[in-house]
């Protein structure tokens, strides 16, 4: 009786051996649990297609849960062969804790441009451990129907943008923007670092506060909250507990006509409105100014230094950086846009409309991003905090303007 | 000479309480305490003695958090002790009545939401105090009282409140079932007895019946405190963890896993969140200590 189950789990065990031998499997981590679809049925049929001795998994977590379950897990040496890398600073000190492999010789980081790479690169620029794979931009999106139906043109300014808002307002059929702060991040990230590009003047004003040549408590960085203290009243009832998916539904649900969004959206929005949408970028404060989009570095794809399967991942992430991947990926998520220097074509209007102002406008990435998170207290979370406390109306442009420069100042050498 | 030998059947039936008690809560209490004392620096870990202490308490940045946290937590626990436990003592008193009809039925429904997950309740009541899509609003309107309806989680001074008193509705049948327990075990003849000497009624609870589940009482506070201390889940699972808005629900729970773990682009610092642990440790600590030497000891027990 023994002997045979022994040899029931000996041949049980070779035939393991055997299969694993054949195939690598590839574990991929991801935030991204809204892609799993469009990687289970576009991406990864591709690649395997082409390459049929490896399979992938894709096991997304959810995102907020995704840096802190990550860390654990290449702490623990569970993590799988390939994570998703968020950009600048977490992947970064995934990189010098090494948890991610240098992947400058990979041939497909050929094919980005050092700005798409600057988000995954050490800050002298010697190393990158990444493959870009897409940035958002930030913009308004809105209801078409709405504006037809009170006679809305799309605003290009600041006095356009609140004369429509103050249009729909005395209407009362729509709310006029979507938009809440229960969340705190919309605040900042649909808000403060959506409009204020056309303040700072994008990459100038970005690096100029890096370089510690700008404060945040002069007018460029002031500027943005001013326009945020007057958003709220254009909010639905009871803002101050809405959550991001209740903005999500107020817009696509109809009741709303502006939304303050992330391309990202688009997929999502797509899916769920029945009426026409559009989208127009941050308003310029005078007509004629020069514009400035937020274009932001947002997801990129590197090696885990512990996999055993690096061979197998690297031609992976090689594929990630070919044209094929760049159009699987801007088509099957409009939204987000591919940063490699291949010409990809996009069929979704929304998208063609968001990405056609990367050539009339200046693009620069969210302020808070590169370098001034490294501190405690932590920039881009005080931030959230103060896009909400202003639109709320509970503290004034000015006073959230210096509390955060001197939230910087106590740790960041440049502005002390 | 029989007391020497070593009586081998008490640690083998102790052994695997013992080990599995030391290997998931022992070990990581002490791991944590002794991680609170190092902090990295290029990559390796450096013993510090006291540093993250003093930054924790020292440097406003932190300190100003910690004490806010742990204000939040006092206005927890009080709102706990404050309207669950009396309800609960309620709840109780009236579920033992016999008199009462269907008292197997309200003493379930009461107690059901307890075995219900954080993340349920949490997500259930914001969908409820919804300004959107929440029927609390229109409840409020059906009974005309429309004008007393605020985004309650959204506004900093009742955000807190807010969830303390969920936490309370979630939790009231704990309270309860141990102070049902509790009164049915006084004996019949003692409220007999009472009501033979002219005492029935309220008058009855108060003097008789209140007094004899006073050890009860005594047990659920610690329990609601150690509870309320080591709280985290509905908070996360109602207000993320930020703790919006503006901190203003914030409590050392969510305070040590935004420090550990780290949030969006803040990098999770281990040593830091050990420290708030640690922190956590010694008021839960202290708290219980204070309860066992100078109240337990006070409690007058009866024996029947």
């Amino acid at each position: 009786m023994k002997k045979i189950s022994l040899s029931a789990v000996l041949l049980a065990s070779s035939a393991l051996a055997g299969a694993a031998y054949a195939e690598t499997v590839l574990t991929i981590e991801s935030w991204r649990n809204d892609d799993l679809a469009l990687w289970q049925e576009k991406i990864i049929p591709a690649f395997e297609a082409q390459n049929p001795d490896i399979k992938i998994r894709f096991t997304p977590s959810a995102p907020a849960e995704y840096n802190a379950a990550l860390n654990a897990k290449l702490d623990a040496g569970s993590a799988g062969d390939l994570i998703t890398c968020r950009p600048f600073d977490t992947s970064l000190g995934l990189y010098e804790a090494g948890h991610l492999t240098d992947l400058s010789d990979l041939g497909g980081m050929a094919n980005f441009s050092d700005v798409a790479k600057s988000a995954w690169q050490t800050d002298d620029g010697a190393a990158t451990f990444c493959v870009p794979m897409a940035s958002v931009i930030h913009g308004f999106i809105y209801n078409k129907d709405a504006f037809n139906e009170l006679g809305i043109e799309v605003p290009t300014t600041e006095a356009e943008f609140f004369a429509a808002l103050d249009k729909i307002k005395e209407d009362g059929t729509y709310i006029p923007m979507a938009m809440g702060t229960n969340d705190q991040w919309e605040a900042a990230t649909m808000g403060y670092n959506n409009i204020g590009p056309n303040y700072w003047k994008g990459e100038e004003g970005r690096l100029a506060l890096i370089e510690g040549s700008q404060k945040l408590t002069d007018e460029a960085w002031v500027a943005p909250y001013r326009q945020l203290a007057k958003w709220g009243e254009y909010m639905g009832d009871g803002f101050e507990a809405q959550t991001y998916p209740d903005s999500q539904n107020l817009f696509t649900l109809g009741r709303a006509a502006v939304y303050p969004a992330g391309s990202w959206e688009i997929s999502g929005f797509n899916n769920l409105a029945d009426f026409e949408m559009g989208a127009f970028k941050p308003p310029v404060q005078n007509a004629g100014d020069e514009c400035y989009i937020s274009d932001h570095t947002d997801i990129a794809i590197g090696l885990n230094a512990a996999s055993p399967n690096a061979e197998a991942a690297r031609t992976f992430l090689d594929w990630v950086g070919s044209e094929e991947f760049a159009t699987i990926y801007a088509n099957a998520l409009p939204g987000f846009f591919s940063l490699s220097s291949f010409d990809v074509a996009m069929e979704d209007p929304l998208a063609q409309e968001f990405v056609s102002w990367r050539g009339e406008c200046g693009s620069t990435i969210r302020s808070t991003y590169q370098i001034l998170s490294r501190g405690t207290p932590n920039l881009e979370n005080e931030t959230w905090n103060a896009s909400a406390q202003v639109i709320k109306g509970e503290e004034s442009p000015e006073d959230a303007g210096q509390r955060l420069q001197d939230g910087l100042a106590s740790w960041y050498t440049p502005h002390q | 000479m029989g007391n020497s030998r070593i009586k081998w059947h008490i640690v083998v039936f102790l052994a695997p309480a013992v080990l599995v008690y030391t290997a998931v809560m022992i070990l990581p209490l002490f791991n944590t305490l002794r991680l609170a004392l190092y902090t990295e620096v290029d990559q390796s870990r450096v013993f510090v003695g006291l540093d993250n202490f003093r930054t924790l308490f020292g440097d406003p940045l932190w300190s100003d958090a910690f004490w806010n946290a742990l204000g939040n937590n006092f206005w927890f626990f009080f709102i706990h002790m404050l309207v669950q436990n009396p309800i609960g003592i309620a709840l109780a008193a009236m579920l033992s009545h016999p008199r009462l009809r269907f008292a197997a039925f309200y003493r379930s429904a009461i107690f059901i939401p307890t075995i219900l997950s954080f993340v349920i309740v949490g997500f259930a009541w914001k969908l409820i105090l919804s300004p959107i899509w929440g029927i609390a609003p229109d409840m409020l309107a059906a009974v005309g009282l429309k004008s007393l309806y605020a985004p309650w989680l959204g506004k900093e001074e009742y955000a807190l409140t807010t969830l303390a008193l969920v936490s309370v509705w979630q939790f009231v049948g704990i309270p309860m079932m141990l102070i049902y327990a509790a009164l049915l075990s006084i004996p019949e003849e003692i409220l007999e007895a009472a009501e033979v000497e002219g005492i029935t009624g309220m008058a009855a609870f108060w003097k008789i019946k209140l007094p004899l589940i006073l050890p009860s009482i005594g047990i659920i506070s610690i329990l609601t405190f150690v509870g309320n201390f080591n709280a985290f889940d509905l908070i996360y699972a109602a207000q993320g963890a930020l703790a919006g808005p503006d901190f203003s629900t914030d409590i050392l729970g969510t305070f040590m896993y935004r420090t550990f773990f780290g949030f969006q682009l803040q990098l999770g610092d281990p040593h830091m969140g050990s420290a708030i642990a640690t922190g956590m440790f010694a008021i839960i600590l202290t708290g219980v200590c204070v309860y066992l030497f100078l109240i337990q000891t006070r409690i007058r027990r009866y024996q029947f």
